[in-house]
């Protein structure tokens, strides 16, 4: 099945936008298609006149670290993000979640712009940029503005984006600064679709003294249609020794405050339950070791 | 239509496509350069794998137009002239290709890594080709030929071959030769079924049912047929001869009629100038159908409320109800101090070979084809020319079945698929017409391994010794027959498990349901038995307080004991010595040998299991096999017979035999097989049957060549025949020598033929409850797995495997390793990764994504012994091997795992979710599998 007419390559985001609006809803953004030609293939989508391609805009495409700020083109592709130093210093969590998407042939195209426009609550990227506390840049509705990362998602699969019309353009968040150390982790499991049972992402700040939590941002996800930051779970460690009995006292409130629900050939909500405590223990453990040997400022 | 300019393989191309090409199309299709294989458009196989500008990517995906002004290598463009890429070479050395589907793709992925990396880690290896997947090998040989890749790129000595050690090699047998054609096979040149190209050609499409059960109201075609480009469709008024087809009862109607039983029967076909218009007119077609009440599994289907889905079979919905009866039961159990009982449930699963399904059709009359031909790579080609030939309503000779390349089979390519539909299409449009099946489509239609359920009581004495075996299965064997009667056949007669067991009684219901049909996959019902058999066995050891390989060790069958379907074993039983084996090497593993044990929050465990598995139809079944060896005056040989070889290696196996009785060298033989026109009946591949028979047939072909030489050279040169002896390609006599070659000129000039042929007949077997020897051979093999178990995920990870096998003899030490450690893997799949899902009646796992088989990252490591108990009948001993390793993996990683943690888990795939919540709640037993879970 032809499941396209024509492929657009355009080199800057107004010639996207203009692609876009020239086919007036019968072309869809396409990035690294991993999602999208997969879910057109199994027959999810009508097939769409025209698909315009956001790789080759250079400034989609691009790391780039502007003082405290890292911005990542919504095009940059998971393999990009792996071999990031910056990104590797300054965000390990972000490298982490991307480094286990797909195998490389999927990392090699696929992109964080995807992930994110993708809309599932529980994908590895949008997991880390939750907790990151990223941003993103669109032009929606043909508006170009900032948007807090959580404002793009609607339910699962169902983005802020409309792909006939918006594009996504780019992510920026604050680089980790000393004593600051995030961590990303999932659980999968080796039958059925490639979706982790449940993904956590973390970001942490010590105080000076390196012995308690000055800060913390948390996602763990899936926990609703849209992934969400714990608040009431950051709030209660602000201020709590970076040790193991803050740690059981953490996993003891989330597991007793958040409520995962079951889904089918995936996992209960029972073992999503345990699971929480399994990935706090395991990310917070390597984000606070993290921050501890971030004492000193890279820079 | 666009201008696409890039560069492939070094080379500019400019070409005008239409802008919906992906890559892989593109390659394929446009450019001719079939070396890149399609084996799902999902992203998900890897074995599509390019590289653009030198990075991996899955080509199905990959738009053409994405790779504008890019620069794209192929597997084509690997190997410098005649000079074999690193990794090429090393694939063929270390074993590492059997059908070859997927090799392009794992050479791909790992190119790009040795660029990258030049000393890569193992677990770099695997990091990389982790969605790159091969069916066949089990990764191991995979991994062994990336390391000395490596080596060999970086000036050091390549690795040695992992070949296993064998007694008595001779001068062609037990010796590791490369298999045929597997230099096409690493450059890309190798042909599959879709490969092919025919001026003129027609792609064909099959409209499927959505339901699983429904009367058709009616068809209407007349839209479809109007659309530009469509040649034509049919539908079941236009099968000119019988519409049905079925290996051993013919009720699979070739198209529908008037009943669907199965998401995925099929209906209508069409043929049209392109795919796409072919898929375009499937929508045109309407069909009515009026919804039936499905019968979604075998004890709902046994029952009287179930509507009766096949009312001309006389048992209703009872397919075949198979019995053993051994000794007396009763007495039996009265004799047993211990008495274990539970109940197994196994699931549907997928062969998941990476080549779907393809077939294409030839016409009559079409240049260079006498008569309808039809293009397939297919495990039964003789069957399936008589199968063609009813439907068509022509003579068998009319039809010609040319096997292809298989890209893997498992048993999956048995049954008839495009084959009937392409001759119809091929026919009524006088063109040839290409029928390929998505991998979606493959996945719905064709027929599976049967989802079991089977309880099973097993008594035994204080001292270890069995006494009775009682047990029930159920096996859903779908919507057709298919092999369902003789694979739960062969699930009942080996359901006491590979031991001495006095009194059994065994009954088994093979169902009809409306679920996709079920029929043979490598193991054949024996592994769903042996899930069963095995677990008990551990069972009982515990309760009776004896170490479970001494359990085993106690009951073993040997010679001289009767099996419970009456027969005595009066040969080649190696169970006790793979055994022994296993135990050595367990007890190698570790300074003071221990079944489990922890470190942190893991826990560790061995679990073992034995097995056997009868070689050859058996039960009654006629079973031949004919080969033929022909020599040639440059001192070639050609070995022809119709026997598949879908990776598994039938072929060098006739060729070595052929170069065993003549002497000759191996490179000296070519074989041809599978053309129903010009190589003889080798019989299906099927019941790890090939090598024992037709490995004979062909033994005995080149035997009575060689007589036939000896008679020629005798004459010719005028002495005795029995001065003569064959030695390195020479027939030597009286210090002097002749080439093979100068005796065929000789026989040439007088008029004879340097051919011969032989029909092997298989020793005969009894039907089942007749008694007597219901086969001709076992193979036996043991097992142990070494598995860790995450306490805080329930998570399951086989680090280890270690394996030995009774196969007789091995021919090709270093291919049988690989069938050996291909079917752990896959055993592997069964156990914790693969169910085939389907909610009632409508499958879930309709794509591949929702279908995990094992990935390199799963494979363990695994250490095989071959025990080589002959077989007096076999070719130099050799018994079956192609099944026998598929069938223990999955008891043993269960064993293993109660040792590990103390839950049993007694339905499969193994459930991390269930088996975690089970240890926090201190249960022992879990019944849930994966595909439970809600
Ligand atoms: C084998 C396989 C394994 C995978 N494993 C994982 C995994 O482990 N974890 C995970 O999270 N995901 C996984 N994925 C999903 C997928 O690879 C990721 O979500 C990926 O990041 C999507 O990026 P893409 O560039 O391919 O998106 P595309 O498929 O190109 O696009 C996805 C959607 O986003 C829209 N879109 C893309 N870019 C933009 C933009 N700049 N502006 C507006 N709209 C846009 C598209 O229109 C489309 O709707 C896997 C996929 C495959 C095939
Ligand atoms: S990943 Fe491309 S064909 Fe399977
Ligand atoms: S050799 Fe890998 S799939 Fe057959």
């Amino acid at each position: 099945m032809k499941l396209w007419e024509h492929y657009h390559t355009p080199t800057t985001v107004d010639e996207a936008l203009s692609l876009l609006a020239q086919y007036a809803g019968r072309a869809r953004i396409i990035a690294g298609g991993t999602d999208l030609l997969v879910e057109m293939r199994a027959g999810e989508h009508e097939p769409h006149h025209a698909l315009i391609d956001i790789t080759r805009i250079a400034e989609l495409t691009t790391i780039a670290r502007d003082g405290e700020q890292i911005t990542i083109g919504a095009g940059v592709t998971h393999t990009q993000i792996v071999h990031s130093a910056l990104l590797q210093q300054r965000a390990a969590c972000l490298v982490e979640s991307c480094g286990v998407v797909g195998g490389p042939q999927v990392r090699n195209v696929a992109t964080l712009g995807g992930n994110v426009a993708h809309a599932l609550p529980a994908g590895d990227g949008t997991v880390s940029l939750v907790a990151l506390g990223a941003e993103a840049e669109a032009v929606i509705g043909g508006e170009r503005r900032w948007h807090p990362i959580q404002a793009l998602y609607l339910g699962p699969g169902k983005s802020l984006l409309n792909p006939a019309r918006d594009v996504l353009l780019r992510f920026r968040l604050a680089a980790c600064g000393p004593r600051e150390g995030t961590a990303f982790d999932r659980i999968m499991r080796p039958q059925g679709v490639a979706l982790p049972i449940l993904g956590c992402a973390v970001r942490v700040r010590l105080t000076a003294d390196g012995t308690r939590f000055e800060r913390a941002q948390l996602c763990i996800a899936p926990l609703g249609p849209t992934p969400e930051r714990l608040l009431e779970l950051e709030v209660f460690l602000v201020g709590k020794t970076a040790d193991e009995v803050s740690l059981r006292s953490v996993i003891d409130l989330a597991q007793s405050s958040l409520h995962p629900r079951a889904s089918k050939y995936r996992a209960s909500a029972e073992y999503r339950r345990e699971m929480i405590g399994v990935l706090l223990e395991r990310t917070l453990t390597r984000a606070v070791e993290r921050a501890r040997a971030a004492s000193v400022d890279p820079r | 239509m666009s201008a696409l300019q890039m560069i492939v393989n070094g080379t500019a191309v400019d070409v005008d496509v239409p802008e919906s090409r992906t890559l892989a199309q593109l390659l394929r299709y446009d450019l001719g350069l079939t070396g890149t294989k399609i084996g799902c458009e999902e992203a998900e196989c890897g074995i599509c794998t390019v590289l653009v500008d030198g990075v991996p990517v899955d080509s199905c995906i990959y738009p053409a137009f994405k790779a504008q002004g890019r620069s794209v290598t192929t597997i084509e463009g690997l190997a410098q002239g005649e000079e074999l890429h690193p990794l090429q070479r090393s694939f063929i050395d270390h074993g590492a290709v059997q059908c070859g589907f997927c090799t392009p793709g794992l050479i791909m992925n790992a190119a790009a890594l040795l660029n990258e990396n030049p000393d890569p880690s193992d677990e770099a290896i695997k990091h990389a080709l982790k969605d790159t997947f091969c069916r066949c090998t089990g990764y191991a040989s995979v991994m062994q030929a990336i390391r000395s890749a490596a080596r060999a790129r970086r000036g050091e000595a390549p690795l040695p071959v992992n070949d296993p050690p064998v007694s008595e090699p001779m001068h062609a047998i037990s010796r590791s030769v490369p298999p045929i054609e597997v230099v096409e096979k690493v450059t890309g040149q190798a042909r599959y079924t879709d490969d092919y190209h025919f001026p003129d050609m027609l792609y064909a499409r099959t409209l499927r049912s959505p339901h699983p059960h429904a009367r058709i109201l009616s068809i209407d075609t007349e839209q479809a047929r109007a659309l530009p480009g469509v040649r034509a469709v049919l539908t079941h008024a236009d099968v000119p001869g019988e519409n049905l087809h079925g290996l051993v009862y013919r009720d699979w109607p070739v198209l529908c009629g008037d009943v669907v039983r199965y998401v995925g029967d099929a209906v209508a076909v069409v043929a049209a100038d392109s795919e796409e218009i072919a898929a375009r007119a499937l929508k045109l077609i309407t069909v009515e159908y009026e919804s039936l009440p499905v019968v979604a599994d075998p004890k709902y289907a046994h029952s009287p409320e179930a509507p009766v889905l096949h009312p001309q079979h006389p048992t209703g919905n009872l397919l075949k109800h198979i019995k053993v009866r051994h000794g007396d039961i009763e007495q039996g159990f009265a004799e047993a101090d211990v008495i274990v009982e539970r109940e197994y449930r196994t699931p549907t699963t997928e062969h998941a070979f990476l080549e779907p399904e393809c077939a294409i059709g030839v016409p009559a009359g079409y240049p260079d084809h006498e008569k309808l031909t039809i293009y397939v790579g297919s495990q039964i080609p003789y069957q399936d020319r008589n199968q063609i030939a009813r439907a068509m309503g022509l003579a068998e000779e009319q039809v010609r079945v040319i096997g292809t390349l298989i890209g893997g089979g498992f048993g999956g390519k048995e049954d008839i698929a495009g084959q009937i539909h392409v001759a119809l299409l091929a026919t009524v449009t006088g063109l040839p017409v290409k029928m390929l099946y998505t991998r979606q489509e493959s996945l719905i239609f064709h027929p599976k391994r049967h989802a079991t359920i089977i309880r099973i009581k097993t008594g035994a004495k204080r001292d270890g010794r069995l006494t009775a075996v009682e047990a029930e299965l159920y096996g859903d064997g779908g919507a057709y027959a298919s092999l369902s009667d003789k694979v739960m056949t062969r699930a009942t007669t080996h359901a006491t498990g590979p031991y001495n067991v006095p009194h059994a009684k065994i009954d088994c219901y093979a169902m009809y349901t409306n679920n996709v049909p079920s029929g043979a996959f490598r193991g054949f019902g024996v592994t769903q038995s042996a899930f069963a058999v095995e677990q008990n066995m551990d069972l009982l050891a515990e309760e009776l307080g004896i170490d479970p390989l001494e359990l085993r060790l106690i009951n073993a069958q040997k010679v001289g004991v009767t099996t419970a379907t009456g027969q005595l074993l009066r040969e080649s039983v190696g169970l006790i010595e793979t055994i022994a084996d296993v135990r050595r090497d367990m007890q190698h593993e570790q300074p003071e040998f221990r079944w489990a044990w922890r470190e942190g929050r893991k826990a560790y465990a061995w679990g073992i299991a034995c097995a056997y598995k009868n070689t050859g139809l058996g039960g009654g079944a006629p079973d031949r096999s004919e080969a033929e060896v022909e020599a040639f005056e440059d001192g070639t040989v050609e070995v022809r017979t119709a026997a598949a070889d879908m990776g598994q290696g039938i072929a060098h196996v006739v060729a070595q035999c052929a170069a065993e009785e003549l002497r000759l060298a191996y490179d000296h033989v070519r074989v041809l097989l599978c053309d129903t026109d010009l190589t003889p009946n080798g019989g299906p591949t099927t019941a790890s049957r090939q090598t024992f028979m037709t490995g004979n047939a062909a033994r005995l072909a080149a035997g009575a060549l060689r007589d036939a030489l000896t008679q020629s050279a005798a004459e010719m040169l005028d002495i005795a025949p029995e001065q003569i002896r064959y030695e390195e390609g020479l027939l030597r006599y009286n210090g002097d020598s002749l080439r093979v070659g100068q005796v065929v000129q000789w026989m040439k000039s007088h008029g004879l033929s340097a051919r011969a042929r032989y029909e092997y007949w298989a020793p005969p077997t009894q039907a089942l409850g007749t008694g007597g020897d219901m086969h001709f051979a076992f193979s036996y093999a043991t097992q142990a797995a070494l598995v860790e178990v995450d306490l805080d995920t329930g998570e399951v990870h086989v680090h280890k495997v270690l394996s030995s096998t009774d196969i007789g003899r091995a021919i090709n030490p270093l291919m049988l390793q690989g069938q050996i450690e291909g079917g752990i893997v896959m055993a592997l799949g069964n156990c914790l990764t693969e169910s085939f899902i389907i909610e009632d009646g409508v499958p879930w796992s309709r794509l591949l994504s929702r279908y995990k088989m094992p990935g390199i990252k799963t494979a363990p490591e695994i250490i095989s012994r071959l025990v080589e108990a002959r077989a007096s009948e076999g070719p130099y001993g050799a018994k079956g091997v192609g099944e026998i390793p598929s069938i223990n993996t999955s008891p043993a990683i269960c064993n293993a795992i109660y040792n590990a943690v103390g839950v049993r888990v007694f339905s499969l795939p193994v459930d991390q979710d269930a088996l975690l919540r089970a240890m926090r709640a201190g249960e022992h037993e879990v019944y849930a599998a994966w595909h439970d879970l809600r």
